[in-house]
């Protein structure tokens, strides 16, 4: 019998990754975070609070469905999806902000900021802040800030302030980097809700546990509605939040396969994507050592990809352990696999996916046909594609 | 001793205080770099921080994040500033260099062989913002063994076991980030900064640099007469910004503003 797996440290390590790499004056803040994180984590009241919230207001449980047309087609594996489209906001990302809001509430802070990439880790804060009454501004890449417009909108509704940040690559790293820098100027009332499990200590972690409801949900589900576990499970990978909560419950089941699918962009091999897993090399970045995409000196290099929610050129440090110890495979889909991922699953299940949950949906297209018929993937369904209309409509040449 | 040691030492028997300019290496272009380092020197100063671009400077306020991208421009890295370096010791055998940069680029070099080449450019002190001592304990030894100091940040809400623990990490001096921000953000409060370094000196017996709100001679003089020194950064960047058409003239901003403070420092 193998031990159970058992990661972080108390530092936050996973192995040689992870850990606290931030600035003295976030030491503290990092420290008290998770002083919190450890004693509600613990408290009854905070977790039936916690149970009420994703129940009554995000809608959970997230259905498991099997897509029986779809497996048919491809002619191998039985498909099931794990309709994280259906929550609130319409995405995995409220999983986690429904947790670390209530996190903030006991910790008195009045005053949230978040990163977003594709605006709905922006908008399931937004969405938080607006029913606690608290203050909430988000950061945004520039670029992002045209491509998922529609977001911005969502989120201004909701009485966020959504900053277009216009340094650097004017992506999701830029800003995280932003967020940063607005935490350590307002660490006093200020909370900061990261959307992925990125971040220093306690963050891969305590993002990780409040995303870990999908694994848990999905096992018991599997179990109830076909009586076994599942063979494969399949995840995109950005930051790595909707892949690690659904891995992390089946982790000590080493019958399942854990496979993370990373954005190629237009092909890893064109250096143009945000596949730091498969193409990149360990680093520190954003208070965590992790796999990164950089060049020789360490300089931190453009990522691509046609959705906004995979690119970043890190990634969760527990999925760098992953890798490494060889528990979970990381594969890469390009953008034009991606797309035709969304495709299939609109036409053949009548379910729009967002362009992130599309690379999952595209590398299940080619795992399928190699398994049985009798074998099982759970495929993560991390976000609906409403918000991609705009990106979609223009890739093919149709004004909205 | 280190030449860092041997610095505060011979400021601390005349009664003055070190004045610490902090300038990105490569900004606004490579070829700049050097002979500010000796200019600044000629002005007064003591110690030179001198940074290392990095593509995501996260601890750092707009005119630094801008001092990076111009120096990143012309692929400024960790080891062409470590060559700058180098050239400045060939005539400058007493001024203290201090390489302050975040942990990335240190990475991808690797620990040892950066401690190596930190060695032969004859460099007197690292310091990483994002690398706090509870991660840096194999670059500490790697450092001390080669007699360079790691230098470490203290912060306005640093603990008396925070401080304790950067007593004993860091060598050198110790950095205290006057108020809780990114480079270049408002002005300090005196009284602020006051009390906190009564805090931090009755748990360190290491010099103690003052720096983040430092713009002017003013300032520079209130500030050291509270620290063992002090550090200017974004308020000599910003003269480079303003004058990207004519870099001499930024020098001589740079020299003016740098020789006001000596004397208001010195007074
Ligand atoms: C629908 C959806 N899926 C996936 C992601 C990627 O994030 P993560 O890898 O943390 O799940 C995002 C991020 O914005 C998203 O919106």
């Amino acid at each position: 019998m193998t031990e159970k797996y058992n990661m972080p440290d108390e530092r936050g390590h996973f192995g040689p990754y992870g850990g606290m790499f931030v600035g003295e004056t976030l030491m503290l803040p990092i420290q008290e975070l998770n002083a919190a994180y450890q004693q509600y984590l613990k408290d009854p009241e905070f977790i039936a609070e916690l149970d009420a919230d994703l129940t009554h207001y995000v809608g959970r449980p997230s259905p498991l469905y099997h897509a029986e047309r779809w497996s048919r087609e491809l002619g191998g594996a039985q498909i099931y999806l794990k309709r994280e489209d259906l929550n609130h906001t319409g995405a995995h990302k409220i999983n986690n902000t429904v947790g670390q809001a209530l996190l903030a509430k006991r910790m008195g802070k009045t005053r949230i900021i978040a990163e977003t990439g594709a605006g709905q880790h922006g908008v399931a804060t937004a969405t938080v802040a607006a029913r606690l009454g608290l203050e909430c501004v988000i950061y945004m890449g520039a670029v992002d800030v045209v491509r998922q417009s529609l977001n911005v909108y969502r989120m201004k509704l909701l009485g966020a302030t959504v900053v277009p940040v216009e340094s650097g690559s004017k992506t999701l790293k830029d800003a995280l980097n932003e967020a940063l820098r607005d935490w350590v100027t307002n660490v006093d009332n200020t909370f900061y809700i990261i959307g992925t499990v990125a971040g220093p200590h306690p963050y891969p972690a305590m993002v990780r546990d409040f995303q870990a409801i999908i694994g848990r949900e999905a096992k018991q589900q599997c179990l109830n509605q076909v009586g076994r576990l599942p063979d494969a499970l399949v995840a995109c990978v950005g930051g790595g939040s909707n892949a690690i909560g659904l891995f992390y419950p089946f982790i000590d089941d080493h019958s399942v396969k854990m496979i993370g699918v990373e954005a190629a962009g237009d092909g890893v091999e064109t250096g143009r994507h945000s596949a730091p897993l498969c193409a990149g090399r360990p680093g520190v970045l954003h208070g965590n050592r992790t796999y990164l995409m950089e060049d020789d000196d360490g300089e931190i290099i453009e990522t691509h990809s046609i959705s906004a929610g995979l690119d970043y050129p890190g990634v969760g440090p527990e999925h760098a352990w992953l890798k490494d110890t060889g528990r979970a495979e990381y594969v890469n889909i390009t953008d034009t696999e991606a797309l035709e991922g969304f495709h299939a699953l609109t036409r053949m299940e009548g379910i729009i996916p967002a362009l992130e949950s599309s690379h999952a949906m595209a590398y299940t297209m080619k795992l399928a046909p190699t398994m049985k018929k009798d074998e099982i993937i759970i495929v993560c369904l991390s976000g609906r594609g409403d918000k991609d209309m705009q990106t979609m409509a223009q890739r093919e040449g149709i004004e909205l | 001793m280190s030449r860092l040691a041997a610095t505060f030492e011979a400021l601390a028997k005349t009664g003055r205080k070190a004045l610490i300019p902090f300038i990105t290496a490569g900004d606004p272009n490579p070829e700049f770099t050097l002979p500010l380092m000796h200019a600044m020197v000629e002005a007064g100063v003591d110690v030179i921080e001198l940074g290392v671009p990095f593509s995501d400077p996260m601890a750092d306020g707009p005119v630094i994040q801008r001092a990076s991208e111009r120096a990143l421009d012309y692929k400024m890295s960790l080891r062409r500033v470590l060559a700058i370096a180098t050239e400045f010791r060939k005539t400058n055998q007493q001024t203290p260099v201090v390489l302050m940069g975040y942990v990335n680029p240190i990475e991808a070099m690797g620990y040892e062989d950066f401690a190596n080449a930190a060695q032969r450019a004859e460099i007197d002190g690292v310091l990483t913002v994002d690398l706090p001592p509870e991660e840096a304990e194999e670059c500490v030894s790697l450092l001390k063994a080669r007699d360079i100091d790691p230098i470490f940040l203290l912060a306005p809400n640093s603990t008396d076991e925070r401080i304790k623990k950067m007593d004993v990490a860091g060598s050198g001096y110790l950095y205290y980030v006057s108020l809780k921000g990114v480079t270049g953000a408002g002005h300090l409060n005196v009284a602020d900064v006051e009390a906190k370094l009564k805090q931090i000196k009755t748990n360190t017996r290491l010099p103690v640099a003052v720096g983040f709100g430092v713009k002017d001679a003013q300032t520079a003089k209130t500030v050291a007469s509270l620290g063992d020194g002090v550090v200017v950064g974004s308020a000599l960047i910003s003269k480079i910004e303003a004058n990207l058409g004519d870099p001499e003239r930024a020098k001589r901003e740079i020299v003016d503003l740098l020789v006001a403070m000596r004397q208001a420092m010195d007074n």
